[in-house]
């Protein structure tokens, strides 16, 4: 709409790709999510991708995976309306994470795959989970950096994720954190359509959005947080403070989310 | 803890419906289409606001949306921003900061409209930057200087960095001290700077009686009780460009004493929304608001005319007419 239009304005409803349960105050997953939810609604939030425990744990054995993941389970089935799950996996145990993801995923409520740095994502070991996910139409959100100080050994980069996204054509893959330095990881992505960016957990630097809705499109941009490390405020400013079309901030907001999550939500007969 | 959302929207005069209905509207108002955004917030969130980290001219590695004066201005007024402390990028890497805050000076009389008060650059270990520091007071007329350690090649054990807090305070400047522009994680490898060390800088403002500090971009590396030793050491505050976490502002506030905060954006190489929203963010009481928003910075600002930015119009209140 442009400027001095007296129509009421249209409020795009957000849905954040990006948040955690540790670090928030509380004892219990529920009162956690619950105390998220507070702060999301001052800015309009209206759901959450959840996914990790109480407790970061940067490699979890079979025991320590199943346990955040029973973690997360209970905070969104106590606000099924506001919150949904993404499912913790390790690719240095398969079979534990197959096992995993068809609790979660195919029997239980959660709706992706998250994936930090136990492993990095150009492995083999990640093949039969990404297929697997890709079977249940879940997308899947790996973590990455270029870091100019270094990454941890396990640590995926935008680059590992381009050579995943490469022998899975089919699958939805989420490049987490855009990279941190989104200059060179827009790039990055930019060939493989079924890679999308994530705005979460980075400085709210200008031109950060312009530049990834004009390299790939606004439709494979999507709206994080990285809550409760970043705040919401920051990282929502970087879609309702870019210079982009309206269109293109309804889309990132939560219009891709939903493309998204479309197929797996009708198979666990929920609707958007 | 922060207070419940009900309570602390009573607070504040406003009902959490209507706070609710406000932040979705401010949220979407503050897109660049431009909509009559001041107008749309409840009192609480209107005007008077005073913006402490703002920098004109281009950063070195990329082009900023808003990185033209008149641009920003703009922006800034839109949002309520009524006064804005302003620094040069250009102060960064440039050799010849008397240029660099002649340019300043003149882009904040011409674009500033009053809404503009220029913070010069020094360098003290630059050949005779005590002309640099006497232009900015006398022939620039600036309420303070702005200092980058980390970008000018010293550490603040240097004697010559002292040196510069006394004159500063002889001459009643406000100090701004830029701990970091930028991730270090995210940087051009040719222009990797580390953070400050802020670590000398509480004895240091023991030391240096009248010193008025400003930490600018300090909340990533100074937290805790090394901040809380700092801000109690002298007239210091620090604001909230960095300041990150769920409801940040508040936990902050459990912290710290809100008379030490101030409202920055450390725009335009941040979305200016970062920081307003993170206001909106926290369940903050009217007294916190007004304090972060003003009242703090408008306590800083120097009382002396002679700071007045010729034809400014921006007096020693720190708030435009």
């Amino acid at each position: 709409m442009a400027l001095g239009q007296n129509r009421e304005m249209s409020r795009p409803e957000i849905w954040d790709l990006h948040c955690h349960l540790a670090g928030v105050p509380g004892t219990t997953p529920e009162e956690r999510l619950g105390k998220l939810l507070a702060f999301a609604d001052r800015l309009g939030i209206a759901r959450l991708c959840v996914s990790m425990g109480l407790e970061l744990s940067q490699d979890p054995s079979p025991e320590k995976m199943r346990q955040e993941n029973d973690e997360v389970l209970r905070a969104i089935r106590r606000f099924p309306a506001r919150a949904f799950g993404l499912v913790y996996l390790n690719p240095r145990h398969t079979q534990a994470s197959l096992d995993e993801l068809n609790r979660c995923v195919r029997d239980g409520p959660m709706v992706g795959v998250k994936l930090w740095v136990a492993q990095r994502c150009n492995a083999p070991a990640l093949d039969p989970l990404v297929e697997r996910a890709a079977e249940l139409k879940a997308f899947v959100y790996q973590h990455t950096w270029f870091n100019l100080t270094g990454n941890l050994p396990g640590e995926s980069t935008p680059t590992d994720l381009a050579d995943l996204a490469s022998r899975h054509p089919q699958a939805a893959l989420i490049c987490g954190h855009t990279g941190g330095d989104w200059e060179l990881a827009v790039r990055t992505i930019r060939p493989h359509r079924n890679v999308f960016a994530d705005l979460a957990g980075s400085d709210p630097a200008a031109g950060f959005t312009e530049m990834a809705v004009r390299e790939l499109g606004a439709e494979r941009v999507l709206y994080g947080s990285d809550v409760p490390g970043r705040s919401f405020a920051s990282q929502v400013a970087k879609v309702l403070g870019a210079d982009i079309p309206d269109s293109a901030r309804e889309l990132i907001l939560s219009g891709n989310l939903k493309r998204l999550l479309r197929s797996i939500l009708k198979q666990k007969c929920l609707s958007l | 803890m922060p207070q419940p959302v009900k309570s602390e929207a009573s607070a504040t005069g406003i009902s959490r419906r209507a706070f609710l209905g406000t932040a979705v509207a401010a949220t979407a108002l503050a897109l660049p289409a431009e909509r009559a955004f001041a107008a749309t917030l409840p009192a609480a969130m209107r005007g008077g606001l005073i913006d402490v980290n703002v920098s004109l001219s281009r950063w070195p590695l990329r082009r900023l949306p808003g990185d033209n004066s008149p641009a920003l201005v703009a922006k800034l007024r839109r949002h309520g921003v009524t006064q804005a402390w302003a620094g040069s990028f250009d102060g960064l890497l440039h050799k010849d900061l008397g240029a660099v805050n002649a340019r300043l000076a003149r882009e904040c009389r011409q674009h500033g409209r009053g809404l503009l008060l220029p913070f010069g650059c020094v360098n003290p270990k630059a050949p005779d930057w005590e002309e640099e520091l006497r232009r900015c007071v006398e022939v620039h007329r600036m309420a303070g200087v702005r200092l980058h350690p980390n970008y000018h090649g010293y550490k603040l054990d240097d004697p010559d960095f002292a040196r510069l807090l006394r004159r500063a305070a002889d001459r009643h400047l406000i100090v701004q001290l830029t701990l970091e522009m930028e991730d270090e994680r995210a940087m051009h490898p040719l222009l990797r700077v580390e953070p400050v060390n802020p670590a000398p800088l509480a004895d240091l403002v023991e030391g240096t009686p009248g010193i008025r500090l400003v930490l600018l971009n300090a909340l990533r590396t100074l937290r805790g009780e090394p901040l809380r030793k700092l801000l109690a050491a002298g007239q210091v505050c620090v604001e909230i460009a960095m300041l990150e976490g769920v409801g940040g502002v508040a936990r902050f506030l459990e912290q710290v004493h809100m008379r030490s905060v101030l409202f920055g954006s450390h725009a335009p190489f941040f979305y200016f929304e970062s920081a307003f929203l993170k206001l909106q963010e926290s369940p903050l009481s009217q007294p916190q608001l007004n304090a972060i928003r003003r009242e703090n910075a408008q306590r800083l600002t120097p009382a002396d005319p002679k700071h007045s930015q010729p034809g400014s119009g921006a007096g020693s209140s720190g708030m435009e007419p």
